[in-house]
Parts: C-alpha cells; sequence; structure tokens
C-alpha cells in the first residue's frame, strides 16, 4: 500500500499510486455501503470534525456519512453562523478546535488557500472539502472513481470538461487528477469562463462544444454560478444552454458510450437538459454522489493510517 | 580642520559612472575634498580629526528612497520613524521619501509639517515628505499644493489609490503644473486591476487566485500619460513591473515628455511563483509577475529607462498577513533589505555599480529636487560603506522595523552595509 500524504489537501500533492491505492481502498467501501449493515470501526473513538465556512449541502453530508459508517465521532460545525462573526481569525479558530483533540478535520473555506493555512496550524488530519477556486480533492477522486468503474480504466481515455473553467475548484481538481493518470483533457467553454495561462496545463482548449466533444469518452458538465449568469461573463442563461448546454443532440459528437458526469447541484436547462440528466444509460451522476461516501471513506482512514504509522506528535 | 577623512575605499560615484579607489574628505557635512589613490593620505590625515580606513569596501551616496511608508501618524504598531528611521541607517538609506498614505492621510500643511518635525527629532535620516494629491486620497478634491510644497512636500501621490475619475486628476495636474510640483502616479487601471491577488497567468490558476493581467499597469500608464501630454505636468510613475507597459513609457520619453519611472526592488528579484504555498510575506502590490516581466524590469534598469529603484517598504504586522492569500495585506517591509537584494543584481551580472546607484540615489534625488546622490566636492556627506560580497542569510528577527514581513526571511543574501553617514554624522556602524 503507498499513502504517504498526512493531509488531503489537493489533488497537486498526490502520486498516481496514492490516487490508485484510494480508489482501490474505496472500491471495497462501495461494496460496504451497498450492504444492510454499513458500519465499521475503522475510526472507532476518533473526533471528526466537519468545518464549513461556505454553504453546503451534499459535501458535508457526504463527509458525515462517511465518518459515521467509519465509526467516527462526527461534529458538524456550522462556521458562518460562529465566532468567524465575531472577528475570530482563521488561524485562532484552528487552535481553539485543535485543543480539542480532534483526529479528522474536514474543512470548506471559501477562499484558495486557507486550507492550507489551517492545515499548517493543528496536528490533525486536514481534508480540504473545497476551497475558493483552488482544490477540491474528494470530488476528483470520486469523479476518477466513477470513470475508472464505468470505463474500466482510468489512463487512456479522453475526457472533455464544459463549462466555468475559472471560477471551478472542482475542474482545477480534475485537470490535476485526470492528468497525472495520463489522460487526454479537452477544456470546453466561451473564453470569459476559461482562466488565464490554462493551455500550459497540458490540456485542448475549446469554445466550439461539438468540436470539443468529438469522441470523447467522459462528458463533464460544471455547474454555472447564478451570479455568473447577469451578462458579466455571458450574455443571457438561454444563449449559454443554446451554445453550451448539454443536449442529446451535443453528446451525440461524443462516443456512442461516453457517459455524463456532473459534481451537482444541476441547473437543469442551463448546463445540461433534464432528460439527459436522467438517463440512465448515459448519465452517471447519482454514481457520482455514491462514489463520494466510499472515496471519502478511503480518504480517512487511509490519513488515518498514515498518523498511526507516525510516532504522535506532542499536542499544544 | 576637516571633520572626517575616508580612506581606502571603492569610490563609487553615479553621476561619472565610475568606480574608482579613493579617500573622500569631510567638512562642516559635506565633501570637502574627494582624493584619487595617488594623494599622499598620511598628510591629509593630519589635517582631519578622524579617519577610517575603509579596507578598500565600497563608498557610495546614501540611497534616497521614493516611497516608503512609515505607518506614523496612526498605526505605530506597525512601525514609526524612530524604528523606520533606525532600519533605514542600517539599511544604507540616507533619505527616506515619505509617503502620505498614513491614517490620517498627510493632506494638509499641518499634518505634512507633523511627519517632517517628528521625523528629524526622532530618526537618524533625512526624511522628504510626499502629500497626498487628493484631499483623504479620496479622488475628489485637489489638496492645498502651494501650502503643502510651501511646509517641504517633495512630490504628490495618492500612493496606491488611483484617482479614477479623469477630470479631477487633469486638473490636479493642471494646478501642480503652474507650482512646478512633481506628481506621482500608481499606473493600475482600477477597475481591470479590482480584487486581483496575483498577476494573471498559470500560476494564478494553479492556486485558484483572482488574478489581475498585466495589460491593467499598462492602461493605467497610458491614461496617465495622456493626461501628462494634455497638462504638461512633471509626472512620476511609482512602480512600473510589466514589460508590457515598458514601450508606453520608452514612448513619453522619446517624445520629450517631464516622465521618470521607478520599480520596486521586490519586482526585480522576485517573481511569481515565489508565493509558493501562498506565502502572503510576498504579496505585493502591483503582484508580483512572470519571469519574463521581472527580467524586462532588469534590463530597464540598466538601459536607464526605468530612473529609479525603490524598497516600497511597507510594514504590515503578523495579524494582517496570517491570513487566506486573498484577506492578507499586501506590501513588505524593504528599508534593510533594499541594498543587499539589489546586490543580487550586481552578482548576476546585469548591472554595475554606478548604474545602479543611478536608480537607487542620483536619479531619485534629482528627480525630487534635493540635494544627495552624488560624491562631488560641496555635496552633502551622505554616504553608505559596503561591502558587496558579504554574505549572510536573512532572519527576519534581526531586522529593525517593528514589523518583519519580509519575503527575503530565511534566503542567502550577498551585501552588508558596514557604515551609514548623514550630514558626515555616523548614523549606523555594523557590529
Amino acid at each position: 500500500m503507498t499513502f504517504r500524504a498526512k493531509h488531503l489537501l489537493g489533488i497537486e500533492h498526490l502520486g498516481p499510486d496514492e490516487i490508485t491505492t484510494l480508489l482501490d481502498l474505496a472500491d471495497q467501501y462501495v461494496d460496504l455501503n451497498r450492504r444492510d449493515v454499513k458500519h465499521t470501526d475503522t475510526l472507532a473513538g476518533l473526533t471528526q470534525i466537519n468545518m464549513f465556512f461556505e454553504n453546503s449541502t451534499r459535501t458535508q453530508a457526504s463527509f458525515e456519512i462517511a465518518g459515521k459508517r467509519l465509526g467516527a465521532d462526527v461534529m458538524n460545525m456550522a462556521m458562518q453562523a460562529s465566532s468567524v462573526k465575531k472577528g475570530e481569525t482563521l488561524i485562532d479558530t484552528a487552535l481553539t478546535l485543535n485543543a480539542m483533540h480532534p483526529d479528522l478535520l474536514v474543512v470548506r473555506h471559501p477562499h484558495s488557500g486557507a486550507v492550507d493555512l489551517l492545515a499548517q496550524k493543528v496536528n490533525c488530519a486536514v481534508l480540504n472539502a473545497g476551497d475558493g477556486r483552488h482544490e477540491h480533492p474528494t470530488q476528483a477522486l470520486l469523479d476518477a472513481l466513477t470513470i475508472r468503474r464505468a470505463k474500466g480504466r482510468l489512463h487512456r481515455l479522453s475526457v472533455a470538461i464544459c463549462g466555468d473553467i475559472a471560477h471551478s475548484r472542482v475542474a482545477r481538481s480534475n485537470i490535476m487528477l485526470l492528468g497525472k493518470m495520463e489522460n487526454r483533457i479537452r477544456l470546453i467553454g466561451p473564453p470569459t469562463l476559461m482562466p488565464s495561462g490554462i493551455a500550459e496545463f497540458g490540456v485542448e482548449v475549446f469554445e466550439d462544444m461539438r468540436e470539443g466533444l468529438r469522441d470523447v469518452d467522459v462528458v463533464m458538465m460544471l455547474r454555472l454560478q447564478k451570479e455568473r449568469m447577469d451578462g458579466g461573463f455571458i450574455p443571457s442563461e438561454r444563449e449559454y444552454y443554446h451554445r453550451y448546454g448539454l443536449d442529446p443532440e451535443k453528446l451525440s459528437h461524443a462516443k456512442p458510450d461516453a457517459i455524463v458526469m456532473h459534481p451537482g447541484p444541476m441547473n437543469r436547462g442551463v448546463e445540461i437538459d433534464g432528460v439527459l440528466a436522467d438517463d440512465i444509460n448515459r448519465s452517471v451522476i447519482q454514481e457520482q454522489v455514491e462514489m463520494g461516501v466510499a472515496v471519502r471513506m478511503a480518504a480517512m482512514e487511509l490519513l488515518v493510517r498514515t498518523r498511526r504509522a507516525q510516532p504522535r506528535e506532542v499536542m499544544v | 580642520m576637516a571633520d572626517l577623512l575616508l580612506t581606502n575605499a571603492r569610490l563609487i560615484d553615479p553621476e561619472a559612472g565610475t568606480e574608482t579607489l579613493g579617500s573622500i574628505l569631510i567638512k562642516d557635512g559635506r565633501i570637502n575634498e574627494v582624493l584619487t589613490q595617488n594623494t599622499d593620505i598620511n598628510e591629509k590625515k593630519l589635517t582631519a580629526v578622524n579617519s577610517v580606513d575603509c579596507g578598500g569596501k565600497c563608498l557610495a551616496p546614501g540611497i534616497v528612497d521614493i516611497g516608503v511608508k512609515v505607518c506614523e501618524p496612526g498605526e505605530r504598531h506597525k512601525e514609526s520613524f524612530r524604528t523606520a528611521g533606525l532600519a533605514a541607517a542600517a539599511g544604507g538609506v540616507t533619505t527616506m521619501v515619505t509617503r502620505p498614505d498614513t491614517i490620517p492621510t498627510i493632506d494638509t500643511p499641518e499634518t505634512l509639517e507633523f511627519s517632517k518635525r517628528r521625523g528629524s527629532e526622532i530618526a537618524p535620516v533625512r526624511i522628504a515628505p510626499m502629500a497626498s494629491l487628493t484631499k483623504g486620497r479620496a479622488g475628489r478634491e485637489m489638496v492645498e499644493m502651494g501650502f503643502l510644497m510651501d511646509a517641504g512636500a517633495v512630490a504628490f501621490s495618492d500612493g496606491d489609490n488611483v484617482v479614477s475619475d479623469n477630470k479631477v486628476l487633469s486638473r490636479a495636474m493642471t494646478y501642480a503644473r503652474s507650482l512646478g510640483a512633481l506628481v506621482m502616479g500608481h499606473p493600475q487601471d482600477p477597475v481591470l486591476s479590482k480584487g486581483g491577488a496575483v498577476t494573471s497567468g498559470k500560476f494564478a490558476t494553479l492556486r485558484g487566485l483572482p488574478a489581475v493581467s498585466p495589460m491593467a499597469e499598462r492602461m493605467g500608464l497610458e491614461r496617465d500619460l495622456a493626461l501628462v501630454e494634455m497638462t504638461g505636468v512633471r509626472y512620476h510613475a511609482d512602480q512600473i513591473s510589466t514589460a508590457v507597459a515598458l514601450p508606453v513609457l520608452e514612448r513619453a520619453k522619446a517624445a520629450g515628455f517631464d516622465v521618470t519611472a521607478g520599480v520596486s526592488i521586490h519586482h526585480l528579484t522576485l517573481n511569481d511563483l515565489d508565493v509558493g504555498d501562498y506565502r502572503t510575506f510576498f504579496k505585493v502590490k502591483p503582484p508580483l509577475r512572470s519571469e519574463d516581466d521581472r527580467m524586462a524590469m532588469v534590463e530597464a534598469v540598466a538601459s536607464g529607462l526605468i530612473d529609479v529603484i525603490c524598497s516600497m517598504h511597507t510594514p504590515q504586522d503578523e495579524e494582517s498577513k496570517r491570513l487566506p492569500y486573498e484577506e492578507a495585506a499586501s506590501g513588505a517591509v524593504a528599508l534593510e533589505t533594499l541594498l543587499p537584494a539589489a546586490m543580487r543584481l550586481l552578482h548576476a551580472g546585469a548591472v554595475d555599480l554606478p548604474t545602479l546607484w543611478r536608480a537607487l540615489s542620483l536619479n531619485p534625488a534629482k528627480r525630487l529636487g534635493l540635494e544627495g546622490g552624488q560624491l562631488s566636492v560641496g555635496a552633502p556627506a551622505d554616504l553608505v560603506l559596503f561591502d558587496p560580497d558579504a554574505p549572510f542569510v536573512m532572519d527576519r528577527e534581526t531586522l529593525r522595523s517593528k514589523s518583519k514581513n519580509t519575503p527575503f526571511d530565511g534566503q542567502r543574501m550577498q551585501g552588508r552595509v558596514l557604515r551609514t553617514f548623514v550630514g558626515g554624522k555616523e548614523v549606523y556602524t555594523r557590529a
């Protein structure tokens, strides 16, 4: 088994062997999660704190279920309503929580790099549940597991990522992961939603969706935030749907067995056609949610194993 | 009887563009004689009260640093005239040209006089204060430029608050022109650069940080220069940091406008990749640029297109830096690291010492109408003796500034200030 990371802050710091190890373990948890009794004691006695400085229902629920199925004591902190409002700095919040001896800290924050900063100040393992526009590693891992199970492999695939790449941490983590696993990556979207210097990431960039989708194995759609639809980045919702919304016609340019993915929550009729999203022959969107729990269980177990293998650090 | 004789020094004369071995005789705070190697030093020693053997190290005019933030009044917990002055002396800076972006803004003759008086009482180096261009740096009404110049303001600048209203700026420039005042701009399109924490490009995308295009600097400069052409004002761009802005500057100079430009030492020695894993001590304004931009800036200093190198000394306390990158404050302290960092350019073979000292000392003094920057008879004896080769590892805790936010912490550097003189008086001696 190879997994060396002390924290899961981003895909950037993981090696291909670590990714494979994590996905292999996650596969086992998929089986467990489908049984009647879904409980193990792997993390029994350990404390997991979910700190979400940004609203999230799905990711937070997924982490909570993952922790509980592994037997950890899980606590959710709604950070928006707490001391942050009273002016406490992120580091002070981190030190306060650290003094309560948690074993796993799951953090989502609206600012890029905030989770890295926090990880420097605590003794426990930190999992990044999304920081600003930087990374969302568990999302990329669950996408990878979904692809591997649907396609039977995670290399030499042609993957199109479509939509608001500029503001998407999901896109960044996926570009990094799929690149590390040696896949061809195509980015599709209007130039106003492409980040600067993107061509240097070893990807192909397309402004025409049909051209970009040609013969791809996987189509990953991204959510378009409501606040970006007001004419600032794109002229209107309906023009966006016309040019970049995934519908059966546009999808017909991809390989016949291409799968359709979306990290959720979806805007039906904005970035994806509602019927297509529900088409169980093409869409793996529900599988993605299922894989999310398994991947997060695997990530937490591996981080705890790394911790246990190390001499215990002195707590401050 | 002379007061001090500095012998056996490598004299760096930015005006003549020479490096020669020789001695300097100081009397009444001014350079009394510049002696070549062949002069009989022993005879001269008899005529001086004190003499110092410089051991062949470099003796140059003291640095004139345009754009030092002292944080007094208003934020003395970050820096005071005392600590900034000590840092300046230890860094070979003999004149601090202070920024008006304090709390409150230096925008009246009264506040300017406070700065000047407080500085001269408590700082061991000279203070040349700048005033803001508009009241409260709000970009709406111009300050009392005439009174402020009478009180000693050497230039007018709203710092990094760009005056976005072209009508306000054109009137302030027109008024400044009638007084012969120097207006210092911060070339940056305020809308395009809004919220930008790093320069756009691969690194910005990798880190997911809000980015600003280098073009925002060129647009700001082009706007300012169009108004310079319209009003005929004397203009200095505080910091140019991108290659795309250089041709614009070159054209304005070729057209004969009274325009000069500066660059901060950070933009000459660091690039955007140095930010690494969100290291906020590398967050400066404008943000660090690409390596191509950095090299273009070094070349522009060597060619003289960029006139001035400054520290852009901006103290920030730990609290304002220990935050997620986007939220963290911008700025770095640099009074003490300016000279050793500048030595990187020397050791890289990019510029020689007289060229460096033109940008560090002669040009800024000339531009502001100050004495200094010269190594000739009659010039004030504001001098720095330094060893350009002495290696050391930067430890931020040794800095004299109250704030320790230097990007060079832990880095290997070369170049140590040995002694600093202001008006012939030794204000710093390396222990």
